[in-house]
């Protein structure tokens, strides 16, 4: 597969159980990454993206099963708003997750797989799993923590828990808490996972099968809180799919629900189901506030870094003012923070998709 | 570069290494002189997203809001100044809004067209009508300006208020003018204000 941009693909063993909010700790953690770009003598021109809830460490280049562009291509490479000819960019598989880093998918001290004797983890422990891949590659300080939706937590988490780590932190559709209409939706998405009788209670490894249908139906629900109304009427409306008439049965007859199937199949021959009950519980879990005595100014009350959070008019999943709670919690911290409101009709997957002005703002403020 | 008139009278009269909030801060021009020749921490708050995007490329931290809401969410006291320029007149309410200014800074500094100009004051009495000048090129019906005052005007709102003028200035064709007659001949005026 010929790419344009060689990324070094890369897997370390963590050398320490790593510690968990749990309480429990996570042996022989495995964190795979890829990195772009050269990291510069005094090595101060480290960006590390964070990736979303069903992404990976696959940022700019193809995805190996899929073989789709990496999922922020359009962001990140030679010229490009995060430029890897001035930066050397780090993308890491956050735990929890199956491409690569350990996740309910990985085998436990006694050979076998996790499946659901996985430790519940957070959003922390995916960032104490960054600054451990961190200190391995010998990079005391990022030029800039950059990520969207959950990606913007992990951003805020580490800009919170590790403020020496960092001087440019950017969080795009994201959010410092998750509220009960997200925990609600992720939910629904679990709950589909855990009724497919090929789940088998997480231990589905050794089998045959894997809970395709639940894990299709979660990621059914949750495409639909990634899109924004308008967005669907406009690519969708009420056209039918390849057929003039409706069929008076329940094949797909609109246009949007073969959509959402194929959206649903072809996830499921990438993701774990045991991950993304992992990972929607991490996100669930997350309020950054409660971490830090309830208020959400004094999690930033050590910082240095200079903040930049971008929201988008159409994202109902974190809403503009999700973002502006979080600048709010900045400025009563005194930090110093920009933040801007974009308008583009892609719902909260805005941030993946063509906005020529988070392109500009992007490469702005990381050039500053 | 240079600055407009009243941004030049508030840059060269803000306190190097001072906390500065810019309320309406434009594309940054002014924040980027106090953080560039003033040594300033340079805050602001613009409700234009495309201005936004170019302070953020200057590396200037802004913040997309309305200051008629969205100063409610500084705490007292968080900078040394608060700057309100050529803004006022465009706010819901300015007696509110000077009130937010002195309550997020210790002191503010505000600038103003002047409608009590003779100009202005000429336009209407000749035509009868909304005056439309260089300063104040929109119509009527399409203005941001929606609380026209003179200087005149404005102290007694200070007085009213027991808000102290710190220092004044008074510009006609971009030159400071004296006090005499400021009221029928400054196009615009700048007031450093307190508690």
């Amino acid at each position: 597969m010929a790419t344009k941009l060689a990324p070094a693909c890369r897997s370390i063993a963590l050398p320490a159980p790593l510690p968990l909010d749990s309480g429990q700790a996570l042996d022989r953690v495995k964190i795979a990454y890829e990195t772009y770009g050269e990291l510069a003598a005094d090595r101060g021109n480290a960006i590390l993206v964070c990736h979303a809830l069903t992404g990976d460490q696959h940022l700019a280049s193809p995805h190996p099963i899929t073989g789709k562009p990496g999922w922020w291509d359009r962001m990140v490479g030679p010229g490009k708003p995060i430029d890897t000819n001035r930066f050397h960019v780090i993308c890491a598989n956050v735990i929890g997750s199956c491409m690569g880093s350990t996740g309910p998918a990985s085998l436990a001290s006694d050979g076998k797989p996790y499946g659901m004797r996985f430790p519940v983890i957070t959003i922390r422990d995916m960032v104490r799993a960054q600054i451990a891949l961190l200190d391995a590659l010998g990079i005391a300080r990022l030029h800039a923590v950059v990520g969207g939706s959950m990606g913007g937590m992990q951003v805020l988490s580490l800009a919170a828990n590790f403020p020496d780590r960092v001087e440019r932190v950017l969080a795009i559709a994201t959010t410092a808490r998750h509220s009960a209409q997200n925990i609600a939706f992720h939910e629904v998405g679990r709950q589909a996972i855990m009724a497919d009788p090929n789940w088998q209670a997480g231990d589905y490894y050794s089998t045959e099968t894997s809970p395709d249908a639940g894990l299709a139906v979660a990621r059914m629900a949750a495409h639909i809180t990634y899109l924004s109304e308008t967005g669907l009427t406009e690519k969708f409306g009420r056209r039918l799919q390849e057929r003039d008439e409706k069929g008076f049965g329940f094949d797909a007859d609109f246009q949007i629900e073969s959509y959402l199937r194929y959206q649903g199949l072809t996830f499921t021959s990438r993701f774990d189901a045991n991950s993304y009950l992992y990972i929607t519980r991490a996100m669930d879990y997350f309020d950054l506030a409660e971490e830090h005595g309830g208020k959400l100014a004094d999690a930033f009350a050590a910082s240095r870094a200079r903040f930049f959070l971008v929201s988008f008019d159409t994202d109902w999943l974190y809403p503009t003012a999700e973002s502006r709670s979080v600048v709010h919690a900045l400025n009563a911290a005194g930090a110093p923070v920009s933040f801007l409101e974009l308008s583009a009709p892609f719902g909260h997957d805005s941030f993946l998709l063509d906005v020529p002005a988070l392109d500009r703002v992007i490469r702005g403020f990381l050039e500053q | 570069m240079s600055l407009r008139p009243d941004l030049a009278v508030i840059a060269a009269h803000v306190a190097p290494g001072s906390r500065v909030l810019d309320i309406g801060c434009g594309d940054g021009e002014l924040m980027a002189a106090l953080r560039d020749e003033r040594g300033a921490d340079a805050r602001g708050m613009e409700i234009d997203p495309a201005k936004v995007e170019l302070c953020v490329s200057r590396g200037l931290p802004v913040i997309q809001g309305d200051a008629n809401s969205d100063l409610a969410f500084y705490p007292d006291g968080t900078f040394d100044y608060a700057i309100l320029s050529q803004t006022l007149q465009t706010t819901e309410r300015p007696d509110q809004m000077l009130d937010e200014l002195l309550r997020v800074g210790r002191k503010a500094f505000v600038s103003f067209p002047n409608f009590a100009h003779w100009r202005v004051r000429l336009a209407l009495l000749w035509q009868g009508r909304m005056p439309v000048t260089r300063e104040l090129p929109q119509s009527w019906y399409d203005t941001p300006n929606i609380h026209h005052l003179t200087i005149r005007d404005f102290h007694d709102l200070l007085a009213a208020k027991g808000v102290k003028v710190e220092r004044c200035w008074f510009l006609s064709d971009g030159q400071q003018i004296g006090r005499w007659g400021a009221n029928w001949l400054a196009q615009a005026a700048v007031f450093q204000i307190s508690r």
